[in-house]
Formats: C-alpha cells, structure tokens, sequence
C-alpha cells in the first residue's frame, strides 16, 4: 500500500488554496500551410490563404486542487484542444500554462517530468486508445515500469492492484483490448492512467462511447477513485446531464472561448449566458415528458471563419448592435461566477 | 381506440444463421403504433432494437431472416409480401432515417438528384413537379435558402444538416409511417433539439406514426407516448411514457432508469445494474436478465411470459416493482 501512502502525503503537502493547474491567455491556432501549388497559385495572384483554426482563443482557467470542473461545449468548440494542451499532449500557440504555480515551459527537465506523469489523461473512445497488439498487463504496466515506480520484483503485486482498483479481474492481464467489452476497455484506460499515481486527471468524453448502465457504473467509479486517491477532474463532455452529476464547477465553451464558468448548481439553476441558456433548454430530461421541443436558431458556425464580436450573435435572441462588433469580456457577475455577454453591463 | 393502428408487430422473430449458431436478435416482439403516435423503442447495443427496425422495413440481410411473426401494416403483413410489392411500400409509406446519415445520402450525387430520384421512384411526376416537392420538403424541415442547397453535394452540408435532408427524403412522400434508428445520437445539443422539434411538428400536423429507437432514455421521455424497453433480444417492459418512467415494473427498466444521471441524485453515487449485457449466442436459460437482477430467484429459471399485472401495462418479469404503483 506504499503507492496509497504516497499519493496521500503528496495531497497533503500541495498548497489547498493555489489552484494546481492555471491557464492564463492560453491559445491555440491550427494552420494549414499552402503546399507547392497552392503557393504558386498564390504568386500568380489567386485567392488562396493560409487556413487558420482558433481553435481555442485566449482562455483563462483555473483547477484547484480536489476540484471537479467540468468543461462543456458542442463539437469544434476546441473543449478537447484545450484538455490535450492541459495534459501537455499539445503545445499552446501562445499563453501560459502553470502547474501548482510554476510555468510548464521553464521548469526543471525533472520537474517538468514529475509534472507530465502527474497529469494523465483518459480518452473517448476505448476501442481506439489502447494498443490492440499489447496485452493488458503491459498497457497497464508499462509506464510505471519505465518511470521507475516499481520494481520489477513487485510488478505483478503492483499490477494486480492498479486492475482491481478499476474494478477488472487481474487474472485477465494476458488478454489483448479486443477480448473485452467497451465498459471494461474504458476501465483498462483508467488503470493504464492511475498506474503512474496521478494527480489530475483529464477525461475527455470519456463515458460518451458507452452504454447507460455500464456509464453508470463507469461514473461511480471516477467518483470512487476522487475520494479514495484525492483526485482532481477536468471532465470534457458535451453531455449536460453527465457534468451536472460530476462536477463541482462548470466552464461552458462556445467556438474556442469559455462564454461561462460558474458552480454547478449555480449555472444549472439560473444560467447567465444565452448560449449557456439555449443549451439547458435544449437538453432532455427523463423528468420533463412530452414537451415541446424548442429550437436554438441556426448553426454552429465554421471555427474557420468565426463571426464576429461574440462568437454567439448570429444564434442569439438578444444580439445588439454591439454584439457584432466588440466581443464581450469574460466578467466577474457574482462571487465564483463569470460570464462573457453584453447583456451584464446593463441595459445601456 | 377501434380504429386499426399503422403499425401491428405480433411474435415477430428475427433470427442470424450464423457458423458459430443462430443469433436470435428479435424474438418474440409485439407491439401496436397508432396513427399520429410515437412509439419509443429503447435498449443497449445489442438489444434487438435496431433489428427490428430493419425487419419491418424488410432489410435484414442474409444469414438473417424474419423467422416468425407478423408485421401488419395498415392490416397488410409485410413479411408475406414479394419483393416487388415491398419496393411499392418501402420509402413511400414507410420510410427509415439512419444514425448515420451519410448512410442514406449518396456521397458523389447532389442533394437535387437524390431527391427527384426518390421521388420519381414512386410517383409518375414531371421531373419539375419532382423539383418543387424536393424543395418543399427542404422547407419542411428548415434549411434555409433552400434553391442553392438543392445544388449542393452532402459533404457540404454540416451533420445536423445532413441529418435534417434525410429526414426531408423521409418525408417526400408522405409517409404513415417512419422508422427512426438513433437519429439524433450524434448530433449536438443544440441540432438535436432543431431535429427533435421538427418531428415532433410532423406527426402533430400530419398524422405520422413515429417509431423512435434510441438508448436515451431522456430523450424518449420527452418526445414519445409509448414505450418499449427492449433486453437480450425482447421486450420486457411495455406502457405510457410516464407509467413505465414513473413507476417501472421490471427491475431492468428502473434499473436503466437509475443509471441516468439526473438532478435530484446530484453527486451521489449512480444505481448501477452490475455486470454487463449477455452474449446472444448463448443466452442461459429462463430470464436473461436473470444474473444481474437483484430480485431473481428459483422461478426465473423459467422463460417469463409478457404479462399484464396492470391496466394498459406489460412486463415480463415474475418479480415486478408492483409496491412502486401501489403508493
């Protein structure tokens, strides 16, 4: 039980008030470069540009330690952009991303290293993200073995432990992933990301690919493994229903900017943004029968050619003339809460 | 209720002759959908749900067949029919909308053509007659600017879009019945909603039946009348949206109804139905949720039949949550 003891101590020892991870004007733009024809084309004067993605636009974002948030937003919103360059999987096109207070690009290579095994990240889809030609023991074990967390004396011990805390049978460590079903795949996932005794936690979709009974039983146990290891969730879904159960704090993303971050209950109970609204609307509950469905106006616009001023304009019922133009800053409107829309300045 | 339903599925059996055994993915289905109605058909992969569907469209594919049943459409059963007279039935009394709509649209055609096309299938038209239904039914389901979208190619189109010009070829010819297999399961909130208001307008104005397959059950809750809960190839669960949701009577159904995260269990842990779905190739005998149920004893070794322990209500199940209605 050293692995427990450790991570135990490590929470204890992190500073409870300083958030863990702070993104501050972090950004992240996707091009897609001219290739040869394109850049003659370009010479003999046609129209043709280089293609730019915002993906994520200038976000600021802040996870305290033990906390749940839960990010939210429709495809192309860059919710998953943003939890890959939270993990360090992507570079950020500009901004900073500090890790309990210190900036990820200028720490020590062992620092910088303790920090990436710190933060693991877990996936959608589990019949795409685990090696079909490795068997569980080394999907799961590997990582650790590599890093040196445990001796290859104590592996089978170590491995045995990490599968029974995702709930799969250890006598299962010489299957290959096609041999088991989607939930218990997504549990392998789990293991193969706490085997290296994380901290934080990214799950990106991560209960989207699956059934509802066997997503419950998924559910329960991140919130096991919350409470028993001290976790800290940034938990990516497009499912309402999902984050609201989960999550402590709700960040609502639309086209590369967060336009609300709130408390759960605070934003599931009197949502500030009209988009935010639009969304809880749209959202079926097995408690509201034979409703009218309502319609949001429109499309989710290209992030290739976003509009402009608020992002959410074209769609929205209460756009002003200010709306195209200037795009609203992310602003304080209660104690923990922050919203991007004209409408908070008042009736001006 | 004297007048006959659209739709009539009775025993209806669908079974795979498969080398390693035979697969029985629907057996024993019966259900009614009457005129206007929407029927919400919901279970996990690998329910049946789908197959059932594509058995009463007549598109289960060797080594499948429809083993058994009856399919009465409008008093008519399909599963008699020839090929040729299920072609006359099949897109323009009973049309299907995909999941996946790049399914039903035919990647290097434009939107124009497919529609004429389906059009003249069925209708000896002009091909301008043809032309101008294609547009109104674009209207129907709301695409705006609907002239240039006739000339478009489906990959110009967004999901929700694409989703939305199935739906349209759906509706080309006025169909009394639609069959839709998960529609919207992978669209975005906010399209979901657009869809699921256009649906819902349709059969209120134009008296289609709807039979509605999904494993959501929350979307279900908001759109259908009916439900059927389908498990390990049957229905075991059978009623009104707000009876079966309200008061579920088989311990699978509350079950489901207790994996759905929803407002008044905030935070705490989810009822989960443990274990997973069993294999259809070999089903253990009697109830086949049997193993993961917290009621099951001695008699559910034996097959339970659908039964009726309640007005206008259907289980299958020897232990059902009777206490749950009597309060």
């Amino acid at each position: 039980m050293t692995a427990e003891a450790e991570i135990g101590r490590r929470a204890r020892v992190a500073d409870s008030t300083a958030p863990m991870i702070e993104l501050r004007g972090v950004s992240k733009q996707f091009r897609k470069t001219l290739d040869l024809a394109g850049r003659i084309a370009q010479r003999l004067g046609a129209n043709v540009r280089e293609e730019v993605v915002h993906a994520v636009d200038n976000v600021d974002l802040a996870v305290k330690q033990g906390e749940v948030v839960g990010l939210v937003g429709e495809s192309g919103c860059g919710k998953s952009t943003l939890g890959r360059m939270v993990a360090g999987i992507l570079p950020a096109s500009s901004g900073t991303i500090l890790w309990k207070g210190q900036d990820v690009k200028t720490l020590p290579p062992e620092q910088a290293k303790a920090a990436k095994l710190a933060i693991q990240m877990i996936f959608q889809d589990p019949y795409a993200s685990l090696n079909p030609r490795l068997r569980v023991d080394r999907i799961i074990g590997e990582a650790p073995l590599v890093h040196g967390l445990v001796t290859q004396g104590e592996f089978d011990a170590y491995l045995a432990q990490q599968m029974r805390r995702a709930g799969l049978d250890p006598a299962f460590k010489r299957r290959y992933p096609h041999q088991f079903s989607g939930g218990q795949r997504q549990r392998i996932g789990i293991a193969r990301a706490l085997a290296v005794q994380p901290e934080f936690i990214v799950c990106d979709e991560a209960v989207a690919a699956l059934d509802v009974s066997i997503q419950a039983q998924i559910l329960n146990l991140f919130m096991d493994l919350r409470r028993d290891l001290n976790l800290t969730y940034l938990f990516i879904s497009h499912d309402l229903g999902v984050v609201e159960h989960l999550s402590d704090r709700v960040v609502i993303m639309y086209l590369g900017r967060i336009v609300e971050e709130a408390p759960a209950e605070d934003v599931f109970a009197s949502p500030n943004h009209p988009y935010t609204q639009a969304l809880l609307t749209g959202v079926p509950r097995i408690d509201s029968r034979k409703r009218a469905f309502s319609a949001v106006r429109g499309e989710i616009p290209s992030p290739l050619n976003p509009p402009s001023g608020c992002h959410f304009h074209p769609r929205c019922p209460h756009a002003m003339a200010r709306c195209r133009e200037e795009a609203p800053k992310l602003k304080a409107i209660a104690p923990g809460r922050r919203s991007a829309c004209h409408l908070n300045d008042g009736a001006a | 209720m004297s007048e006959q339903p659209t739709i009539e599925v009775r025993n209806l059996r669908t079974h795979f002759f498969t080398k390693a055994g035979v697969v029985k993915a629907v057996d024993d289905v019966s259900f009614s959908v009457g005129k206007g109605r929407i029927l919400g058909l919901v279970g996990e992969s690998g329910s049946g749900k789908s197959v059932t569907g594509f058995s009463i469209m007549g598109l289960v594919d060797p080594p499948g067949r429809v083993a058994g049943g009856e399919i009465l459409f409008q008093g008519r059963d399909l599963a008699k029919l020839s090929e040729e007279e299920m072609r006359k039935i099949r897109g323009a009394r009973i049309a299907m909308i995909f999941q996946d709509p790049m399914m039903t649209l035919n990647p290097v055609l434009r939107i124009d053509t497919q529609m004429i096309e389906t059009v003249l299938a069925h209708d000896k038209v002009s091909e301008a007659e043809a032309r101008k239904r294609a547009r109104a039914a674009l209207v129907q389901v709301g695409i705006p600017s609907p002239d240039e979208r006739l000339k478009a190619y489906p990959h110009q189109f967004s999901g929700g879009m694409r989703q939305r010009v199935a739906i349209a070829i759906a509706l080309l010819h006025k169909p009394e019945l639609i069959i839709a297999d998960e529609p919207t399961t992978a669209l975005d909130v906010t399209i979901q909603g657009q869809i699921l208001f256009e649906v819902q307008k349709l059969c209120r104005e134009s008296g289609t039946s709807l039979i509605w397959i999904t494993h959501d059950l929350s979307v279900v809750a908001g759109l259908a009348d009916e439900i059927c809960v389908m498990y390990a190839s049957r229905i075991v669960e059978k009623g009104t949206v707000d009876e079966v949701l309200d008061h579920p009577l088989h311990p699978y159904t509350r079950g489901l109804i207790g994996s759905v995260p929803s407002r008044n269990v905030r935070g705490r842990p989810l009822a989960q139905i443990p274990g997973m779905t069993p294999s259809l190739l070999n089903l253990p005998p009697g109830c086949a949720f049997r193993a993961r149920c917290p009621r099951a004893s001695e008699a559910c070794l034996v097959e339970p039949e659908m039964t009726a322990p309640l007005p206008n209500r259907e289980v299958r199940c020897f232990h059902p949550h009777l206490e749950t209605v009597a309060a």
